[in-house]
């Protein structure tokens, strides 16, 4: 593997590289949540948009199994991130 | 990986308090130990919780706990190897009630006693403590400096990942169905995927502990509730480093080190399905408690929220101790909101109790006897 290939940062909003995600599935964190858990992807506002894909692919070629068998892991509300003031007022502002 | 068929001892939960446990058993010297989560390590409760820390407790018991966990914790990324994200930005405690605020002092003179340096502060101190703070309504405030929270996840992965260094077997997808005990000891554990001989067995199932219990025929007074959760965007660091707390409008909110909010509160009717559903009402009135104490957070947004179990007693105490009717079942349970913080103390006094040896704080008071004795230990701080 070369170095710069494990520099690509993977998750932005948490700024984690390949080179983590690829040393923490080897040390036996083989699904996205327990990804997640030690290395916060897929928290940051976008909530996974920007990097679920790529990490369900890489879990993939680590362990042999297909993106289909892999749990994409836990989806959590609200999908949008929705400003405090509005959710305070109720929504009706 | 393959099931073992035999151990010295079977922790069941791979929770904060499993992982404790089976780090201190290994660190004594068991040496086959085998931890069974049905899930993921970090599933449960540990890994939806507000990970807050702290000394500031109405009750003896509880403040040595708390005091013991944090020291703990002060050296915790020494002793485990990693990194456990502690912060020890303080607990800032609001009264909005002159007779709270009179508990919440004499609790302080108990803190105190024990080595606990809690103290009173002004509006100014507090809001210099956190800036983002409007409070004009509150009538005063506590503080203790080396309370806080850290990372929950890496937390239980520092223990779990020490405990596997010292040789402790961790089988994930693997969940308990059946305790198997004989003549009042137990002797193991049936389980998904074959069963293991053990002639001791941790409960450190989290939420359903009491499910545990049962199959070993351990009646426990243990029900688990809902409770909400919500996280924003990160804000600019520094509008809330202490972890700001409410008894009496029951709220806690902090902020991560990369400026994320969280907070959390108790649910109206404390749903009991084991459910982990989240509502409108928690994100709207959570919302609101945050934009009237901390205004710098109005245009912030909310991204997540989710929920997790407490699991209750009685008096809102652990159990910690060897079940009577089963020798060699032992339980650690019932932690209600603050099962992570005691993770690192309950996990070395019940090792203690396990080897036979006087636990270094005494754990009697927290046998789950002390129900039917009506012995309950009843703690006024809590969320
Ligand atoms: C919203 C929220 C906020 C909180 N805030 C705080 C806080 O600020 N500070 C604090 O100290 N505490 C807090 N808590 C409480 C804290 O989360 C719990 O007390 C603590 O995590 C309990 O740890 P545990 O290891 O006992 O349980 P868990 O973490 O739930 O672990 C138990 C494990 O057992 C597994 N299990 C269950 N049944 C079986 C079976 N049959 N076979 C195999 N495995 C099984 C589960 O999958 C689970 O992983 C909060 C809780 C919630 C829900
Ligand atoms: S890119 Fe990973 S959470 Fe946004």
């Amino acid at each position: 593997m070369n170095e710069r290939e494990e520099e690509i940062v993977i998750c932005r909003c948490e700024e984690v590289t390949l080179g983590e995600i690829r040393e923490w599935i080897d040390r036996g964190y083989q699904t996205f949540d327990e990804l997640k858990r030690v290395l916060r992807v897929g928290m940051g506002p976008c909530q996974g948009r920007g990097c679920r894909e790529m990490i369900l692919r890489e879990l993939s070629l680590k362990t042999g199994k297909p993106v289909s068998e892999i749990h994409p892991g836990t989806f959590r509300p609200p999908s949008k991130p929705v400003k405090l003031s509005l959710l305070a007022a109720g929504g009706d502002t | 990986m393959t099931l073992k068929r035999t151990a010295d001892v079977v922790v069941i939960g791979a929770g904060i308090q499993g992982c404790s446990i089976a780090y201190h058993l290994a660190k004594s010297g068991i040496k086959d130990i085998v931890v069974l989560e049905r899930s993921t390590i970090c599933s449960g409760s540990t890994g939806r919780c507000g990970a807050g820390i702290r000394a500031q407790w109405g009750t003896e018991m509880n403040c040595r706990f708390g005091l013991a966990a944090i020291e703990k914790f002060e050296r915790l990324h020494e002793e485990l190897g990693m990194d456990c994200g502690l912060h020890q930005g303080g607990y800032l405690v609001v009264a909005f009630e002159e007779s709270e605020y009179e508990h919440l002092k004499e609790s302080i003179r108990l803190q105190n006693s024990l080595g606990i340096h809690t103290r009173t502060v002004s509006y100014d101190e507090a809001r210099e403590i956190c800036p983002g703070l409007s409070a004009e309504d509150a009538v005063g405030f506590t503080f203790h400096g080396r309370d806080g929270h850290a990372d929950p996840f890496l937390t239980t992965f520092a223990y779990m990942e020490a405990a596997r260094r010292l040789g402790v077997d961790y089988q994930r997808f693997t969940e308990v169905r059946g305790i198997r005990y004989e003549a009042g000891k137990v002797t193991g554990v049936e389980t998904s995927r074959g069963q293991i001989d053990a002639p001791v067995v941790v409960n450190a199932a989290g939420g359903y502990s009491q499910h545990i219990a049962k199959m070993a025929g351990v009646k426990i007074p243990n029900s688990s509730e809902r409770h909400e959760i919500l996280i924003t965007e990160p804000v600019e660091p520094g509008v809330c480093p202490p972890m700001l707390i409410s008894f009496s409008r029951n709220f806690y909110i902090q902020q991560r080190p990369n400026g994320s909010m969280i907070g959390g509160r108790s649910p109206k009717g404390h749903p009991q399905d084991y459910g982990l559903g989240v509502s409108w009402d928690f994100l709207e009135s959570m919302s609101r408690t945050f934009v009237k104490l901390l205004p710098r957070t109005r245009g912030v947004r909310v991204v997540r929220q989710w929920s997790g179990l407490y699991n209750m007693t009685p008096d809102c105490q652990p159990i910690l101790c060897e079940a009577d009717e089963v020798k060699g079942f032992f339980l650690s349970c019932g932690y209600s909101g603050h099962g992570f913080m005691f993770g690192p103390i309950s996990g070395e006094l019940l090792t203690q109790q396990i080897l036979g040896q006087e636990p270094r704080i005494p754990i009697m008071m927290l046998h789950y006897r002390r129900f039917e004795k009506g012995e309950l230990l009843v703690e006024p701080a809590i969320v």
